[in-house]
């Protein structure tokens, strides 16, 4: 199940783990990456805490956690080459999964279709 | 939220916890909420034809950068040629036998001292030194041509127009404001070469000089001067020629367009102010390291706005300083944080983000004079976390002018 925020992450939902990333619109708005800032493994997280945080040239946005839950991994190697993330390869660029304490924190997230609308 | 863009950056909350998402969601929200009135420079179809973003910029619908990105278009600036379009600023005529003494009634420069075919920086102030806009002044056919910024343009247009009067009495002063103008900014090391290749005859254009040029057939005022720290030229050209120029240029091959996010980083390098960030109201042009563009002549004759204040400075110092400040990490310091020494408040970032040269965060800001000096450790505030910053002489990447 693929859901996405009006923060415009993305959070695919495998059982209770939730994957976390941020969409292709976010990162072509955002520019350049020239800093990633992901949570620690283990972390206890509260739906709508500012997990992860990204800063471009000229913009700086807070990554939003989905749903509650624990840190079970980070995708630590997106800080090795920052340059590759890029809108085309957002949808693979999963920046960390969570273990969710309840599934239904997610419900709340829109479909692809309505986020699409949504981004126009 | 429409409205400088920029400022989305000031607003980044520098406290911890549940924080409203400014980049992202603001980045997107404002392209859903474009100011109906919002204006298009001459270049709005090639723009976008060329694939730029487009942001409101100071009731201007501006290209923030193209498809190869902020970094990309810096460093091709830097390298080799940059192509900008400023024709959101405004170019304002004074002409007439009062024009000279009018503009230095709003002003410290000298203007008797600016010949011919030559080009000063300038700043309108006010009665307590603060910078009410900083702006070019150069002077053609006798006439002085001013250009000055996007966001403060009424404001100037108004000052000008409101302060007109004393002159007239024996003298006859005109403004005129050139709203069928576009301007050009081609900025780098290869910027004289393309324009030489296009068979303009640059000798003798040194930096700070301007002088007409004709190009297919179009009239084209040029000066050397910029805002990257590069060799470059502004070019003005009637509106409606805008966009041919444009495309001669970028068919040398030699030229990458850029946009008005790679003219933040290269100005901030630079170490060149943009008003509402280095110079308000309440900053004197000695506080922002302008002592330059108060002129001898005007000093000792203290006859120009605010000369009580900025004269005190000039000789005693001012109590704060502007400086380059370079962050110990590789998270960017955002403008408006508070900058700390020993917990004390002694300063404030007034532009911050990434320097593409230095391939590192870097920044301006205001510090107390005491802790000015290059190479002093001062504590950024930032969302809870205290980032050491050490304080980089100006310019942070030398200037590269060519002075013939």
């Amino acid at each position: 199940m693929l859901k996405f925020s009006e923060d415009h992450e993305w959070a695919k939902l495998d059982d209770d783990i939730c994957t976390v990333g941020i969409s292709p619109h976010a990162v072509e708005q955002l520019g350049d990456i020239v800093f990633v800032e992901l949570p620690d493994t283990g972390t206890s997280v509260s739906k709508g805490d500012a997990v992860a945080v990204f800063e471009s040239v000229k913009a700086a946005s807070d990554i939003y956690s989905p749903a509650a839950g624990d840190i079970t991994e980070v995708n630590s190697a997106l800080l090795d080459d920052l340059a590759a993330i890029t809108p085309e390869n957002a949808m693979q660029n999963w920046l960390f999964k969570i273990k969710v304490s309840d599934v239904g924190d997610l419900e709340s997230l829109m479909d692809e279709d309505a986020y699409n609308a949504l981004i126009g | 939220m429409a409205g400088d863009w920029k400022q989305l950056i000031s607003q980044v909350p520098r406290q911890k916890g549940r924080i409203p998402q400014i980049g992202i969601h603001l980045l997107s929200c404002e392209q859903g909420i474009r100011p109906v009135d919002i204006k298009q420079t001459p270049l709005y179809d090639f723009h976008i034809a060329n694939g730029a973003r487009m942001v409101p910029f100071a009731g201007w619908d501006m290209p923030v950068q193209y498809a190869q990105g902020i970094k990309a278009e810096h460093l091709a600036t830097r390298n080799g040629a940059g192509l900008f379009d400023v024709s959101h600023m405004v170019q304002v005529e004074l002409s007439g036998s009062g024009a000279d003494a009018f503009f230095e009634r709003l002003t410290p420069t000298d203007i008797s001292a600016v010949a011919e075919g030559r080009v000063r920086y300038s700043l309108f102030l006010n009665d307590t030194g603060g910078v009410l806009d900083d702006l070019m002044v150069a002077r053609l056919d006798g006439n002085l041509h001013l250009v000055v910024n996007a966001g403060r343009a009424q404001h100037d247009i108004d000052h000008l127009r409101q302060n007109l009067g004393a002159e007239t009495k024996s003298a006859s002063t005109k403004i005129d404001v050139h709203h069928d103008k576009a301007l050009l900014a081609l900025q780098g090391p290869q910027a004289g070469a393309v324009l030489s290749s296009l068979g303009l005859d640059l000798d003798g254009l040194h930096f700070m000089d301007i002088r007409r040029f004709e190009l297919n057939s179009i009239p084209l005022v040029i000066t050397r001067s910029g805002y990257t720290g590069e060799d470059g030229f502004e070019i003005s050209m009637p509106a409606a020629a805008a966009v041919k120029i444009a495309e001669t240029l970028i068919a040398t091959g030699k030229v990458t367009l850029a946009g008005l996010g790679a003219r933040d980083t290269l100005r901030l390098e630079a170490g060149l102010p943009l008003w509402g960030h280095e110079l308000d109201e309440t900053i004197t042009p000695t506080m922002a390291g302008l002592k330059f563009a108060l002129s001898k002549k005007r000093r000792e004759a203290a006859d120009f706005p605010g000369a009580d204040v900025i004269l005190d400075e000039f000789t005693h110092g001012p109590k704060r300083r502007l400086v380059g400040l370079l962050a110990a990490g590789a998270r960017p310091v955002r403008d408006g944080t508070i900058l700390l020494n020993d917990g004390v408040e002694v300063g404030v970032i007034t532009s911050g983000g990434f320097s593409p040269s230095l391939d590192r965060p870097a920044a301006l800001g205001l510090v107390d004079a005491g802790l000015a000096d290059t190479g002093t450790i001062i504590t950024a505030a930032t969302r809870g976390n205290e980032t050491p910053m050490t304080v980089a002489s100006l310019p942070i990447v030398p200037h590269r002018y060519f002075r013939g």
